[in-house]
């Protein structure tokens, strides 16, 4: 719901150029799926935008004001990993949140605020298909039901912005599948502008209103670090008339992936 | 010996050739991987213990056959009477039963000084682990203090606090804690980033973060901590006691030292460990309440 602009964006480690020159405007609601090679610096980017980290160079504006360098409610984020709250069961992992908003000095709501709070974690629950591991602690849920758990946990804090970073890397394809469609309903329903990294073209196009490819543009054979990765393709998706095969041809060879007809067949189902 | 499973298992083939093949192959596991079963296990752990004991058992026999009077290894019924006494029969002088009040008087200390280091672990490993500032103000100064000896501390101890329970119980304090604050400290810096992360885009704050990700992240560690510290604070407490007291279970030991009474010392060697063992156990099942998380295995 949130616009973000990007305007010449640098980022390093020491001497170590990981982004240059990156500028793109998400317009609210937008769904940008990033992909990429391998350690290029996407969930660099990502972790900017989350407030995480600061960049080296270049401006950040989130709605109408520069970005805050640390995280906020206004952004939420899922990564593949460590998502959730080990200590807590499903059902506590979705009360946390309202705990956290209160703000209260005892990190909890109580009362009628805590009925209702558990009331719409449960709705939650059920809207996820977690419904049956409300009282399961992660390290027994499966790794689906944790991204899932993970993704609920995120939207009740209803953030402007949602970043994912691989939400679903570590999931076999049938899950995935069932992972879009879950996704794409929330998306539809609330609205937030989403960054999405991943490696997998296919969702990338599937899922995204917009596919952004980063890659390094100068290269220095004696010193591969000192140039940095930036937004080399930017394509636009029309709900109706999805990427052709050729568009998701051409990405992927950017991005150098083997896996073509896969990603091409996920794009078309 | 250690392969016990595999080796059930090719004695029964053995016994019974008509057998139906065995659904497990039949191979020489690697060390590594060659399982103790239960009743094998309890055999295992029970033989050091058995051993200590018979060697005990036949010296001590040896040296009364020769000297009815020897006092260095009593029998375990000497031992038994001279523990027995201590235990019911009040003292003559003060009125008091022995064992149990040696026995009140260290555990005071002993739990006074390491809930001491506790709190201070909790408190400052907290602060230094998951405040930057207080990281760079305190961290190098607590990194130092955890290399100085505290025995050598003691001299100063009863100098300046005096010989009464105040000093015992700092230099339990003082022995722990440094190096139980280093360790929640690391602990919690090595709280996975993201958790950290997401835990601010719910909205959590400095405070709220702490008690609701921080505290229940590291109650296992906290816990393990104690179990650990316990070992020098036992040691701590009776180089207290063994120095300047009136009782307690160190004090006790080195007095009755200068009578050669092995028959005490021995059981009050016996009785402080089962101590030991007793609050381990009670730590390590409070462990397993408190974050029922963090032990999956127990779930059921
Ligand atoms: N904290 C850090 N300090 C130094 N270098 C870093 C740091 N974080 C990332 N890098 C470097 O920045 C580069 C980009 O890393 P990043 O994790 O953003 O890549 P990525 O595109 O997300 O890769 P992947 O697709 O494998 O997840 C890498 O070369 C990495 O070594
Ligand atoms: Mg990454």
């Amino acid at each position: 719901m949130s616009r973000i602009v990007v305007r010449g964006l640098e980022k390093s480690y020491g001497d170590a150029r990981v982004l240059e020159r990156v500028s793109i405007t998400a317009e609210p609601g937008e769904f940008l799926s990033l992909v990429g090679a391998s350690g290029c610096g996407k969930s660099t980017f990502l972790r900017i935008l989350l407030g995480q980290e600061r960049q080296s160079g270049g401006v950040v504006v989130i709605g109408d004001r520069p970005i805050v360098p640390e995280p906020t409610p206004q952004r939420g984020i899922v990564f593949q990993r460590y998502s959730v709250f080990p200590h807590l069961t499903a059902l506590q992992n979705l009360l946390l949140v309202e705990d956290f908003r209160s703000g209260g000095p005892f990190g909890r709501v109580f009362g009628a605020r805590r009925r209702s709070a558990r009331q719409e974690a449960e709705t939650m629950l059920e809207r996820v298909g977690l419904g049956h591991a409300r009282d399961l602690y992660p390290a027994s849920l499966s790794g689906g039901m944790q991204q899932r758990l993970a993704i609920a946990q995120t939207l009740l804090g209803r953030p402007q912005i949602l970043l994912l970073d691989e939400p679903f890397g570590a999931l076999d394809p049938g899950i995935r599948v069932e992972m879009h469609e879950l996704l794409t309903e929330l998306w539809n329903e609330h609205g937030m502008t989403v960054v999405m990294v991943t490696h997998d073209i296919g969702e990338a196009f599937k899922l995204g209103t917009r596919v952004l490819v980063f890659d390094k543009v100068r290269h220095d054979p004696e010193f591969p670090s000192a140039y940095g990765a930036t937004i080399t393709y930017d394509l636009k998706l029309d709900r109706k008339s999805r990427a052709s095969a050729r568009d998701v041809a051409e990405v992927a060879a950017m991005v150098g992936t083997t896996r073509l007809d896969s990603a091409i067949a996920t794009t078309a189902s | 010996m250690l392969a016990t499973g595999t080796g059930a298992v090719q004695a029964g083939a053995g016994a019974n050739t008509a057998s139906p093949p065995p659904s497990v192959a039949k191979t020489r596991l690697r060390l590594i991987n060659a399982t103790v079963s239960r009743g094998g296990a309890v055999l295992l752990g029970t033989m050091p213990f058995a051993a200590v004991a018979v060697a005990y058992l036949s010296a001590s026999a040896q040296r009364l056959a020769v000297n009815a009077n020897d006092k260095l290894l009593p029998a375990p019924a000497q031992m038994w009477s001279a523990f027995f006494d201590l235990a019911t029969v009040p003292d003559k002088r003060s009125g008091d039963l022995i064992l149990w009040a040696d026995t009140y008087a260290s555990l005071v200390r002993l739990f006074a000084g390491v809930g001491l280091a506790t709190l201070m672990a909790l408190l400052l490993g907290i602060a230094i682990g998951f405040i930057p500032r207080v990281r760079a103000f305190l961290l190098p100064f607590v990194t130092v203090v955890c290399v100085i000896p505290p025995l050598a501390l003691l001299p100063i101890l009863f100098i300046a606090l005096g010989l009464g329970e105040t000093a015992k119980i700092t230099l339990i304090a003082i022995g722990v804690a440094p190096v139980m604050v280093r360790d929640i400290a690391n602990r919690v810096m090595e709280l996975p980033p993201e958790l950290i992360a997401k835990a601010q885009t719910l909205g959590g704050n400095s405070w709220t973060m702490v008690l609701r990700l921080v505290l229940p992240q590291i109650m296992p560690r906290l816990i393990t901590c104690v179990r650990l510290a316990l070992g020098p604070a036992w040691l701590f407490l009776i180089a207290a006691e063994a120095i300047a007291s009136t009782e307690g279970l160190g004090y006790r030991i080195f007095l009755v030292r200068r009578y050669l009474s092995m028959d005490v010392i021995l059981p009050y060697v016996v009785w402080i460990t089962l101590l030991a063992v007793a609050t381990d156990w009670l730590l390590a099942r409070l462990s397993h309440t408190v974050s029922p998380w963090a032990h999956p295995e127990s779930d059921k």
